[in-house]
């Protein structure tokens, strides 16, 4: 049955990428953004599918228990872990934006890679181990441990869901351009090739396929990031001093290329920025997940060790490649319009790089690299929202845990599809929307209604139902809300002229104002439920502590 | 977990000293991170051309860059001292806690 259904899904994706290359070349011509239709990309893009595909059919043979399927059975290494972590969070819009920001901007690129790193050595030393010990599939087993399970769980799958179908969204809309500039193929065939492509690998291999298609990738892009980093280097004799001297002469920036600029206007904003990038990394449910994929938390220490080096590693090649493209692509004629812009934008600095220094085979490798990122990513995030929807709301709220453990894996993958199906349609709605405020409030919400009651729940005795259900939505409300009247929306998607709100990041108010409320109606919470909750943290922080008890790998 | 297993672990001097020590390291470490990280966005935010200076009179390359670079190697070094310290220390003594209340 999954064999066959998994060739005849092979077959006709095949085809649906021959006949969009097909349809692309046609629509060439007319379009000056376009690029031609890269057949070296094409083939190494199908190589990879053709890999992961195979990787799922092996890992649907050893996806069947609820275990297996969340967890991959809890049998990860801390390296490969470490390695699928680096590659949730190593997304195209990393690879590709951060060394656009570099290549528009300079210094700044660091500025906002450091923000990103630093959320990493927080998580190890106040979660990783206690997540591993006190978790089973999604972090709203943390969370609701002591507490009521309805309301917990209905607060930790909004949050997540949120979080997902934002970032999913914005993967999705950013996949399709990419993959029209880079491969040549129509919009809506390219969102739907990636979502097509997404739940296959999801329904059928669950967990493992995704951690495998996650642990390829980041070493296909570690590697890719390093090649194009040397061979671009070599053009400055491998001197960075060689490479600053001459970007600064070339960028219209000049010398201000190598100091701070614009991306932290004032204090409020700088905060701000840093907390969600900080507290929403610790709030990312796909990431969270990712604690429960090994066998204990010696593992899961060492997956932050392995994935904090990676990532580290993975945005200083993008900070020097950023630079390597201000020599060598912004003033180069092969990728200039009429207008002296470059060609599909900032973000595609990195690829017309590879172009230069590596002819096309190489820009096709670094494409087929891109296009395999964005699909590893979005595998992960519908993995995680298709567990929220399965095991939280389906089997802890609608059945009360009464339910066979091959019903709750069958809810997970009609979850699934329906997942895929909402994002191929609102990527495809959203082709012409301006998407950028998405994944910023993503990060937003993992900070202020994710990680304050998660890590409260740890690590706070006093932490009662009711101060986490409300202070939780207080946190999502807030978020949300300083979202939509703050510069991003207001201003730039709804079209006002003065903004309410007038910072661009929210976190500052409304991870507070989560830990606020959280704490002041968990304090006031006299009742007896509470008193029974405050109780039921002495065994649970044991557990959280020494392991004792805690969820182990399964048999094979 | 029962109620009398957790009371007996936590009245165990192993279990105090793990997590006194455990603690600690892990606060030292997570605040380190936040000051170090505050410090380098608020003096952005304040007066951005601090990281301007060239580190010589003859480069190009500003003291941000090796600054920015190195939180991010501070990091990933933080991280492994954790991970060093709770594999040789911590660990031991979980283990010690363990077949101390199983009695293996």
């Amino acid at each position: 049955m999954k064999k066959i259904s998994l060739m005849t899904a092979f077959v006709s994706l095949a085809a649906m990428l021959v006949v969009g290359a097909a349809v692309a070349a046609g629509a060439i011509e007319g379009e000056a953004t376009k690029l031609p239709v890269n057949i070296s990309a094409i083939v190494m893009f199908l190589m990879f599918v053709t890999g992961t595909l195979f990787i799922t059919y092996w890992a649907a043979r050893r996806t069947r228990t609820a275990k297996e399927f969340y967890t991959a059975g809890g049998g990860i290494t801390g390296f490969q872990n470490g390695l699928a972590i680096a590659g949730d969070y190593m997304s195209a819009a990393t690879f590709l934006g951060i060394s656009g920001l570099v290549f528009l901007k300079g210094y700044d690129g660091l500025v906002y890679t450091v923000g990103f790193l630093v959320g990493w050595p927080f998580i190890l030393f106040l979660m990783a181990e206690k997540l591993r010990n006190l978790g089973k599939y999604t972090f709203a087993d943390v969370a609701s441990y002591r507490l009521q399970q309805t309301p917990i769980r209905a607060l930790a799958a909004c949050g997540t869901l949120a979080t997902v179908t934002l970032y999913l969204v914005a993967q999705m809309v950013g996949s399709g351009k990419l993959i029209q500039l880079l491969f040549g193929l129509p919009y809506p065939v390219a969102v739907v090739i990636v979502g097509v492509l997404m739940v296959l690998y999801v329904t059928f291999g669950g967990m493992l396929a995704t951690t495998w298609v996650q642990i390829i990738k980041a070493g296909l892009l570690l590697t890719g990031g390093t090649g194009l980093m040397l061979m671009a280097m070599a053009h400055f004799d491998f001197s960075l001093e060689n490479l600053f001297r001459q970007a600064t002469a070339m960028h219209p920036d000049g010398l201000k290329l190598m100091e701070p600029g614009g991306l932290l206007p004032d204090p409020v904003s700088a905060i701000s920025l840093g907390m969600a990038l900080m507290f929403g990394t610790a709030g990312l449910p796909h990431i969270l997940m990712r604690f429960f994929t090994v066998p204990d938390a010696k593992q899961a220490r060492r997956s932050v060790f392995y994935a904090t080096g990676f990532v580290g590693y993975f945005f200083l090649v993008v900070f020097v490649i950023g630079f390597c493209a201000i020599v060598l692509v912004s003033q180069n004629p092969e990728f200039l319009d009429a207008d002296g812009k470059i060609f599909g934008g900032n973000n595609m600095a990195a690829v017309h790089l590879s172009r230069v220094v590596g002819g096309n085979l190489f820009m096709g490798f670094i494409s087929a690299v891109a296009f395999a990122t964005i699909l590893a990513v979005v595998a992960g995030l519908t993995l995680a929202g298709a567990s929220a929807i399965s095991h939280d709301l389906y089997a802890h709220i609608i059945r009360k845990g009464d339910v066979s453990e091959k019903k709750e894996v069958m809810v997970s993958r009609a979850a699934t599809i329906l997942l895929g199906v909402i994002a191929i349609t609102v990527g495809i709605a959203f082709e012409k929307q301006n998407i950028a405020y998405m994944v910023g409030l993503a990060f937003a919400i993992a900070a202020s209604a994710n990680f304050p009651v998660l890590l409260l729940s740890m690590l706070w005795k006093g932490l009662t139902t009711r101060g986490a259900f409300i202070g939780g939505f207080i946190g999502l409300t807030t978020a949300v809300v300083l979202v939509v009247i703050g510069p991003i929306v207001w201003v730039d998607v709804l079209g006002n002229a003065e903004p309410i709100f007038p910072y661009k990041y929210p976190a500052l108010f409304s991870v507070t104002a989560a830990f606020v409320g959280t704490w002041f109606f968990s304090i006031t919470d006299k009742s007896e439920a509470a008193a029974k909750e405050k109780a039921a943290f002495l065994p649970q922080y044991i557990r959280a502590q020494t392991g004792i008890g805690a969820e182990g790998a399964s048999d094979h | 977990m029962h109620q009398d297993l957790a009371e007996r672990i936590q009245d165990l001097p192993r279990f105090k000293e793990l997590v006194t020590r455990r603690n600690r390291l892990a606060w030292t470490l997570a605040i380190l991170v936040l000051v170090v990280y505050y410090s380098y966005i608020l003096i952005i935010a304040f007066d951005p051309s601090v990281f301007g200076t060239p580190i010589s009179s003859e480069s190009v390359i500003t003291i941000g860059i090796p600054i920015g670079a190195g939180i991010i190697l501070m990091c990933w070094l933080l991280t492994g001292l954790y991970v060093n310290r709770a594999n040789k220390v911590y660990d031991a003594i979980t283990e010690e806690i363990v077949r101390e209340v199983t009695g293996t």
